[in-house]
């Protein structure tokens, strides 16, 4: 157990890094951006968190994975807030989340609105399948190359 | 104003609501596995804004009321949505028609929301309009590849378009409301968007073998609430008969 006293805004932000997205597990909840804030309000942890599309069903889950994953650490007091403004983008995406998605299937999102490479083979001879893929968040690509099909995440 | 407010975000709302619940009823009948899956998003989309509009009409009402209960405890005519989201689907062509039409309207809507003298509506619609935008793209692709695809697929898409033509003219229909909202800041008139939004359909029409339909007579009702059509009804009926049912029912 740690005391309350003892916790620290860092402390927080490293347990985060261990909570996983729940419909992309390989990527924490801190590189996909959802987190915005964290703050200690004497004992209570404060955590904001923002949802990636209006309609994510995942909020509720993320919410109860922080708490749960908290909690484990002996955090007793917290209170998560959603807020929607600044919009989530996906510019909010970590560096290390961005590589981990390609590492697990998904190509990263890009400004010029579609994937740089295939995931699989790194072929750049791709197409779009369709806008709107698996999640909201994604689209469905297929390379030409070794003809697997692939979730493209969305550069919104 | 708090009263014009309230209605606004209804409207916004509603809009949202039953759109949304109307494509959720392609949801496991979408002519291909891809299409199910884009318009079960496009639903989850339009019901995450829902939750926010509504969200904030109820914080406004401050009756006790909470956006479940506005969306799943109101009646027929206490729904502020257009008139065109109200109508079944019909076929994909018309669904996906209504679709194009409506976010044609919805992007420079909430592009011009995100100015809005209320904050919490231009964050709202900031939040929106990333989904819309990706909605338009959608929909204006597929209108164009089904008008300028088969004479069966052209055919069905120009049905669509003269049975939804007559309900344009209602998203550009200002009233007392729209007047006191426009004065308050918080939105502009939506008859300001109307040549916006032909330019939008008539460009995506050219490219899709398809003529805009002449005339302006307008199907009018629903966004003020005075006339909604028969379907609306049994569309609430299938929508909310679990609290209708057992009221106040939570997971
Ligand atoms: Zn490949």
């Amino acid at each position: 157990m740690v005391a309350a006293e003892a916790l620290t805004e860092a402390q927080i932000w490293a347990w985060l890094e261990d909570v996983p997205d729940p419909e992309i597990p390989v990527i924490s909840v801190v590189d996909l951006g959802v987190v915005r804030g964290v703050a200690i309000d004497g004992d209570t942890a404060k955590i904001t968190i923002t949802p990636t599309y209006s309609g994510c069903p995942a909020m509720a889950i993320i919410a109860l994975d922080i708490e749960t994953a908290l909690a484990k650490r002996g955090v007793e007091k917290l209170e998560i807030a959603t807020k929607i403004a600044p919009a989530w983008t996906t510019d909010w995406l970590s560096d290390k989340g961005r590589a981990r998605l390609e590492g697990y299937g998904i190509a990263p999102p890009r400004p010029a609105g579609g994937p740089e490479r295939c995931p699989h083979c790194r072929s750049a001879d791709v197409e779009r399948v369709s806008q709107f893929g698996s999640t909201p968040c994604k689209a469905q690509w297929r390379c030409r190359s070794c003809l697997e099909p692939f979730d493209y995440f969305k550069c919104i | 104003m708090v009263d014009a407010l309230f209605e606004f975000l209804l409207r916004q709302g509603d809009n949202a609501l039953v759109l949304g619940h109307r494509m959720s009823e392609w949801c496991g009948v979408a002519p291909a596995l891809e299409e199910d899956i884009a318009l079960a998003n496009t639903a989850l989309d339009l019901i995450g804004q829902t939750q926010l509009w509504l969200g904030y009409a109820a914080e406004v009402e401050d009756a006790g009321r909470s956006a479940n209960d506005l969306a799943f405890r109101r009646e027929v005519y206490d729904f502020k949505n257009l008139l065109m989201l109200e109508v079944p689907n019909e076929d994909f062509g018309r669904t996906l028609m209504r679709q194009f039409l409506f976010d044609a309207f919805q992007v420079p809507w909430l592009t011009a929301l995100q100015a809005s003298s209320d904050q919490r509506v231009a964050d709202i619609a900031a939040k929106s309009l990333k989904e819309a935008l990706c909605h338009l793209d959608r929909s204006q692709e597929t209108v164009v590849a089904l008008g300028d695809g088969t004479q069966e697929s052209n055919a069905r898409m120009k049905d669509a378009l003269d049975f939804l033509w007559p309900y344009v003219g209602e998203m550009f229909a200002d009233d007392a409301v729209d007047q006191a909202i426009a004065e308050a800041g918080v939105a502009p008139l939506p008859s300001t968007l109307r040549e916006a939004h032909r330019a939008t359909v008539k460009a995506a029409f050219r490219a899709a073998a398809l003529t805009l339909p002449e005339g302006d007579f307008a199907h009018k009702g629903g966004r003020t609430g005075f006339r909604h059509t028969e379907h609306l009804g049994h569309m609430l009926a299938t929508m909310q008969i679990l609290q209708r049912s057992y009221p106040g029912a939570t997971w």
